[in-house]
């Protein structure tokens, strides 16, 4: 097969098309409506709207990452706001540097909590976070960085199937735990909040919000292009063959291993990216990001828009968390009730997802492509295999 | 005591019998409290002597309330009294004569002015108290006298001491008058006496006897030793190791008990699991919500019967149990069902449940805990000696993890049930032509996985707050019992789940609690690499389809 150009992922992805431009629509869109649109005149976006639409946009990046793993390799992971929150703790080192002697104790080193718990230098793991630079490499790196150990060890001892996602829970679980604690010098149960500006521009300007919605939104593109030359690639094909029978994809002389640790560092790496872009546009993180259950309302979010679609998943992101953000404004006690029946109903009755109504008329037609049917059906790993061979 | 010899002690004894001829000896009595309106803190000291020396039955009663506060003035009569309540809430006083012990009427608060105390005072009303206790004929009252004069040892309690020793029966008590009187040696002149002080309190294990020890052997400012004697600081040295490793196994044995303990509770919370994920393959993320329910029902069993909690504990296990384990099978019957062998979806599925009945009791009891009450048997303390104590609740849930596991082990081997569930998991298709009803046999064995997750809910309300959060607090933990003990393995949920308690209380100590707990989390996920099914792997076909 010939190396993938930027255009031939796009060749026959007539959905990443659609997806491809309303992100562009967005990125011309917002600016416009709400820079050059009078506050007064109904269109007019209000930064609540912006910032809104900017939490979507990175929710939608992780959810693609999510789906890279889970609907084209098979893992189910069940950790990934990990990645998510280390990337925007990176994101937020550099942001409290920022902050300098505009602190309320007024230190010019040392954030706010670091003088109330009475500390008197940095510790060695803030050094650099002044610099943009070094925070922009430490919020890929780190990510990736866990990634790398965590799947080196857990694919290389053939950790499968729900055993995987209940390690990937208890390393976010840790994770939490750990960040909780003032000792960890990541600003205990309060985290990081109260940032000042970005590059040297105010982060509670609407311009900066806009710039930074931009740059989300192209962030969230490059994602989906990248994942997408990843999904058609020759590569691509092992790692799916590996999510439909690993054994076999083993036996055929594939190294499953090596491909599903790069699957999963790249996807760490897209979480992390998305959790930086978050930081700044919701203005606060703290460990509760960690908390196992905002890994697993991601992949509600893949199960909804289909997954192995990207296009999808992005697009269960945006339809879940309005769902949300509109349900718990006007009904808080049913939100509950509603992500609790989706769950059941979407695995129950849509296991394709909303894509797999929406994409079937035009991709039945490609039979070369590997349509999810195939696999949805298959036993997947661990257990299953387990009983059916008792 | 002395009353076999003092016709005092025996006119004391026909004024206990005879209150009415006690009229001579009251008016005394009467006099002396009545002095304390005007008395001085030297004068009061000086009363306090007169009562307590006196004899009179309501001596006790009299400094008890004066150190309690609870001896007034009225002003409008000049009448001292004991209060009975000093409550904040109460608008008027109840009060009692402080001669005859009975009650005298009610005044307001206004009316009244306390018989004050100082420090010093305080000390003496506490000895004059303490020898009162120490000829009372109950062994606990003299027990708590001897150790309320073990905190301050002076010349008067010791003399007491003395005095009681060849008298004392009890053996605790006696064993605490040595102690007094070892720590006095001490400060005796005579190194003999401070040897023989030592080798006494060498066989006790208490905090301050070995602090006191041990302060023998502290150097003072001026770069000599306190105590003078080499061959006494030897001896306390060498009493000092001892008590030290006395405690050092004690603590051991406590920390071991405590592990055992968090052991228990670990295994109970994943022992239906160990049924739902380890027989039938099912991951079920709402167990932690079942065992809510089972929380919720002794919520529920308590606000039905306020006026028995003892018991209510003891109804709600099986309520608990019916109540989860209908949860169980509904959710088996209506979900999981469809999604056998699909465990990635049933993760999904059933997580979704978990958050609909995490709605449904915040809908239902509100999102507040709920207080539950536990029952008088189940509080306490289990004195073993000074340096080991148990409580009651943290004893009760490891007898009662034990009995449950017990008997799950006895429905899976020796019923009829346990041989259907046995014979599904290993060959369903066989099982079936063997006329098993296998849809049947997976609703019953999911309910009974369910019923257990709720009668652990039972033993949780005891142990934490009662909240839509408990279920999800314990999930984690429960999947990395039964991962760690090996899938499909009930003694090995056992063996992992305890393991994991103790690990965990051995590392408390040093990294503390959160710290200990992400160590252990880590130290799972790690283990999980080198043994991907965990301590006890399935052996057999079943193993090898991986």
């Amino acid at each position: 097969m010939r190396a993938p150009r930027l255009w031939t992922p796009l060749r026959e992805d007539k959905a990443g098309v659609v997806f491809l431009l309303l992100l562009a629509a967005m990125a011309i869109g917002v600016p416009v409506l709400n820079q050059g649109v009078p506050p007064s005149s109904p269109l007019h976006l209000s930064t609540y709207t912006l910032t809104l639409a900017g939490k979507y946009l990175c929710y939608a990046m992780l959810a693609l990452a999510v789906d890279l793993v889970w609907g084209y390799c098979g893992i189910l992971t069940l950790g990934h706001a990990a990645f998510f929150a280390l990337g925007g703790y990176a994101m937020g080192m550099y942001l409290m540097r920022q902050i300098g002697p505009r602190g309320v104790y007024g230190n010019p080193v040392l954030p706010d909590f670091m003088v109330f718990l009475n500390w008197q230098k940095l510790p060695w793991f803030w050094l650099g976070f002044d610099r943009f630079w070094f925070a922009l490499v430490m919020m890929a790196l780190v990510p990736a960085a866990l990634a790398f150990v965590f799947g080196w060890l857990a694919f290389r001892s053939r950790v499968t199937g729900v055993y995987l996602s209940i390690m990937t829970q208890a390393l976010t679980y840790a994770l939490m735990l750990a960040f909780f604690r003032n000792d960890m010098g990541f600003g205990g149960n309060n985290g990081f909040t109260d940032f000042k500006d970005i590059l040297g521009f105010d982060l509670h300007q609407d311009s900066t919000r806009v710039v930074l919605l931009v740059v989300t939104t192209a962030a969230l593109a490059a994602s989906y292009l990248a994942s997408r030359m990843i999904v058609c690639s020759r590569a691509g094909r092992v790692i799916r063959a590996i999510r439909d029978a690993e054994s076999r994809t083993r036996f055929l002389g594939y190294r499953v291993e090596s491909y599903k640790l790069w699957v999963f560092v790249f996807s760490s790496v897209v979480a992390g990216i998305a959790g930086a872009l978050y930081v700044p546009q919701v203005g606060i993180i703290n460990p509760s990001e960690f908390a196992p259950i905002n890994s697993i309302e991601v992949v509600i979010w893949v199960a909804v828009g289909g997954r192995g679609t990207l296009v999808g998943a992005a697009a269960g992101a945006f339809l879940v968390n309005y769902a949300k953000t509109f349900l718990t404004g006007a009904l808080p006690e049913v939100w509950l009730y509603a992500l609790g029946a989706l769950f059941v109903l979407v695995t129950l009755f849509l296991p394709r997802g909303l894509m797999g109504l929406v994409s079937r008329p035009w991709r039945s037609r490609r039979a070369g492509e590997a349509s999810p049917s195939t696999w949805t059906r298959q036993p997947q790993l661990g257990v299953s295999a387990v009983i059916k061979a008792k | 005591m002395a009353n076999r010899r003092s016709p005092l002690w025996l006119l004391a004894g026909l004024v206990l019998l005879f209150p009415a001829l006690a009229e001579p000896q009251d008016e005394g009595f009467q006099a002396t409290v009545v002095e304390l309106r005007e008395a001085s803190f030297p004068d009061k000291e000086r009363i306090v002597e007169r009562l307590a020396e006196g004899g009179h039955p309501s001596a006790r009663p009299v400094l008890a309330a004066w150190l309690d506060d609870r001896l007034y003035v009225r002003q409008s009569d000049q009448k001292i009294l004991i209060v009975k309540s000093t409550d904040e809430s109460l608008a008027s006083l109840e009060l009692v004569d402080p001669v005859s012990q009975k009650d005298a009427g009610s005044a307001g608060r206004d009316d009244l002015v306390k018989i004050g105390t100082n420090n010093h005072l305080r000390r003496q009303l506490k000895i004059a108290l303490g020898r009162f206790d120490l000829s009372s004929p109950d062994p606990a009252v003299r027990l708590g006298a001897v150790r309320e004069m073990l905190r301050a040892l002076d010349e008067p309690s010791i003399a007491l001491m003395r005095k009681r020793i060849g008298l004392e029966k009890d053996a605790a008590v006696k064993g605490e008058i040595e102690t007094g009187l070892a720590l006095a040696a001490l400060d005796g002149s005579d190194p003999k006496g401070r040897l023989e002080g030592i080798a006494a309190l060498a066989q006790k294990i208490r905090p301050d006897v070995r602090n006191r020890l041990a302060s023998l052997l502290e150097k003072s400012t001026d770069g000599t030793f306190t105590e003078s004697d080499a061959e006494v600081r030897k001896a306390a040295a060498a009493a000092v190791r001892t008590i030290d490793q006395k405690r050092a196994v004690y603590s051991g044995v406590e920390t071991l008990f405590f592990g055992l303990s968090l052991g228990s509770v670990l295994v109970l919370v994943a022992i239906g699991l160990a049924i739902t994920f380890g027989v039938m393959g099912v991951i079920n993320m709402a167990h932690g919500e079942l065992m809510m329910l089972g929380a919720y029902t002794t919520y529920v069993v308590q606000l039905a019967m306020p006026n028995h909690i003892g018991a209510s504990v003891l109804i709600a296990i099986p309520a608990a149990f019916l109540v989860a384990g209908a949860a169980g099978v509904l959710l088996e019957r209506t979900i999981i069902r469809f999604l056998y062998g699909r465990p990635l979806e049933t993760l999904l599925a059933t997580f979704g449940v978990s958050l609909v009945l995490q709605q449904l009791v915040r809908s239902i009891f509100s999102a507040n805990n709920r207080a539950v009450e536990t029952p008088a048997w189940m509080s306490g303390t289990l004195q073993l000696n000074d340096a080991l104590s148990i409580t009651y609740n943290r004893l009760y849930i490891i007898v009662f993890t034990m009995l449950v596991f017990a008997i799950l082990v006895i429905v899976l081997k020796r019923t009829r049930l346990g041989l259907d569930i046995r014979a599904v998991a290993q060959n369903r298709a066989m099982a079936r032509a063997m006329g098993v009803r296998s849809q049947w046999v997976d609703a019953m064995t999911f309910g009974l996985g369910s019923g257990i997750a709720g009668v652990a809910g039972v033993a949780l309300s005891q142990l934490t707050n009662v909240g839509p959060n408990l279920g999800q607090s314990y999930i984690i933990d429960s999947f990395m019992v039964v991962v760690f003990g090996g899938v499909g393995n009930l003694w090995g949920t056992l063996i992992g789940g305890m393991a994991m308690g103790i690990v965990n209380k051995l590392l408390e100590p040093y990294a503390g609690a959160v710290l200990g707990k992400i160590l252990v989390l880590v130290a799972l996920i790690l283990f999980i690499q080198r043994r991907p099914r965990g301590l006890f792997p399935q052996v057999g076909r079943a193993a090898e389809a991986q």
